[in-house]
């Protein structure tokens, strides 16, 4: 799923300092997940906002709900309506949520409540770990499933570095070395072979790096407007 | 191998070679650099040049290369994949020739979360292997890395790092046969303070007659300080230091006579071992006893080449 931490509050009341009618919006998808746009958060934060401005004496209204996925169309015309009747809408859904609203409903002002972290997994209660780039090109059936890309801080494909000591990267004690992992889960498969091979360039053109990117799927395409 | 490489000739000769460390100065002032090399110029075969060494901003190796030119001397120019991608590093390649520059070292380089802009974006477009493969293809198959042709020729000699003291331990002679594959002619070790260590890992690697197909070249740094010594074991990614070697230190009356001499010992180890084709000294901020370990390790007159 996509992880995202809500911005810090400061950062927050001095974006939303010139508005009077503000939504909150949350997002029922990934970030409700990762708790940090769900309902609950959304409602928590929009309370945190009425406190801060009655302290600061302003007027105005401050509501929160939530739209099942804010990346979605169909979604956000089921509160379309109502979100135009507020002046500023603070979304938590992750850095996708804001712009499938404005550039579906080009009227709309937003402002981003989340920072928008990583795809990954939560690994434990309230810790959640990075595991794919989306760099377009999987390669985890040569390492059994350990994405070097992603889990390597240099993305090297043919590891592991100098850097690697006691399987923990040079980058610290908190981060285990992929590539480490890599050759120990290998080992233990009885194909440590597969790192034998110099790995060759990667073509980084279908990550992000060729541009932004759009995924098409002709079979499943349907006309619109007709 | 490179023709006109004065290194590559003074390891083939069968003689044991000995390469200095310049480290660039974070300034555009480089007298100091120049002195340094001067210091070592009867001493050495040919001086490391760092590039943007734990992902601090200085001066450019190949710049500073070739004012090693000018001054008739020999470079090799440390190339990381950590800065520039492999537009950057191809089109650098081709102007460190065009200068006159003959070794190149190709390595990963520290994270920039170690250095002085640790906000900076890591390019790594490439990886450390792909390095050699790719400036390996340039030079033989006169190829760039997306296909098209070289117009006329290159020539250098190209190396690569390995870390006997990283881990996984057993795949460190999987990776150094990796790195030869992919185009390295002579291998520069990281620090050696663990002997130990280091001569389990030659083993390995001549079991598979890996010397036999590269040039390893043993790194030695001579300690100045308990300072400096615990600053390496505990900051200098990729170092171990063995607790005797501090405790040796910390029994010393003259910590600096001290780190010469263990210094000094371990070149001396060094070409006792099988398949260690020369030494390279890496005395950073201590660049004036480059010649003095030289001469004490009994590596004094170096071969005419």
């Amino acid at each position: 799923m996509i992880i995202a931490k809500r911005k810090p509050l400061d950062q927050i009341m001095e974006m939303l300092a010139p508005y009077n009618q503000i939504c909150v919006l949350g997002c029922g998808a990934c970030v409700t997940v990762c708790m940090a746009g769900g309902q609950k958060e959304a409602e928590e934060l929009a309370a945190l906002i009425r406190i801060h401005r009655k302290k600061e004496n302003r007027n105005g209204r401050v509501e929160s709900f939530t739209v099942e996925r804010q990346c979605e169309y169909e979604y956000i015309d089921q509160v379309l309506e109502r979100l135009k009747g507020f002046d500023i809408i603070l979304t938590l859904a992750c850095g996708v949520g804001p712009q499938t609203l404005v550039e579906h409903a080009a009227d709309l002002l937003v402002l981003p409540g989340v920072n928008t972290t990583s795809m990954g997994y939560p690994k434990e209660q309230g810790v959640w770990v990075e595991r794919c780039l989306g760099c377009g090109d999987c390669i985890l059936h040569l390492t059994q499933g350990i994405c070097p890309i992603t889990r390597c801080a240099k993305s090297i494909l043919n590891g592991p570095c100098g850097g690697s000591a006691e399987g923990k990267c040079e980058l610290g004690q908190d981060i285990e070395c992929a590539w480490h992992l890599i050759h120990d889960r290998l080992s233990a498969l009885g194909c440590l072979d597969n790192l034998s091979e110099i790995q060759p360039l990667k073509n980084w053109s279908v990550s992000h790096h060729g541009g932004p990117r759009t995924t098409v799927r002709e079979d499943v395409r349907v006309e619109r407007g007709e | 191998m490179s023709v006109g490489s004065r290194l590559a000739k003074a390891l083939n000769n069968g003689s044991f070679a000995v390469t200095g460390e310049l480290g660039p100065p974070k300034g555009a002032g480089i007298d100091q650099l120049k002195h340094h090399a001067e210091v070592m110029r009867n001493h050495v075969e040919a001086y490391n040049i760092t590039d943007n060494q734990t992902a601090i901003v200085r001066t450019s190796s190949i710049a500073c290369g070739a004012v090693l030119v000018q001054m008739g001397l020999e470079p090799t120019i440390q190339i990381v994949v950590r800065d520039r991608n492999r537009i950057a590093i191809q089109s650098d390649v081709l102007g460190a020739v065009a200068l006159g520059i003959k070794n190149i070292l190709c390595l990963a380089g520290d994270h920039q979360k170690f250095g002085n802009e640790p906000q900076s974006k890591g390019v790594y477009d490439i990886d450390s292997i792909q390095l050699l493969k790719m400036l390996k293809d340039l030079r033989d198959e006169r190829v760039f890395a997306g296909g098209d042709k070289l117009e006329g020729e290159v020539d250098y000699f190209l190396g690569a790092v390995e870390n006997p003291f990283a881990d996984p331990f057993e795949y460190r002679v999987d990776r150094l046969e990796k790195k030869i594959k992919a185009g390295a002619g002579f291998i520069q070790t990281q620090c050696i303070f663990d002997l130990e260590r280091f001569k389990k890992w030659m083993e390995l690697v001549r079991e598979r007659g890996l010397h036999k197909k590269v040039k390893i070249m043993g790194g030695v740094t001579p300690i100045k300080s308990m300072g400096a010594a615990k600053y390496m074991k505990n900051n200098v990614s990729g170092i171990t230091i063995p607790d005797s070697l501090i405790d040796r230190l910390r029994g010393a009356e003259n910590k600096k006579a001290e780190g010469l001499n263990i210094a000094v010992e371990t070149i001396q180890q060094l070409k006792e071992i099988e398949g260690v084709a020369g030494v390279h000294i890496m005395a950073i901020a201590w660049e004036e006893v480059v010649p003095e370990i030289v001469e004490r390790a009994g590596l004094y007159p170096r071969p005419q080449l």
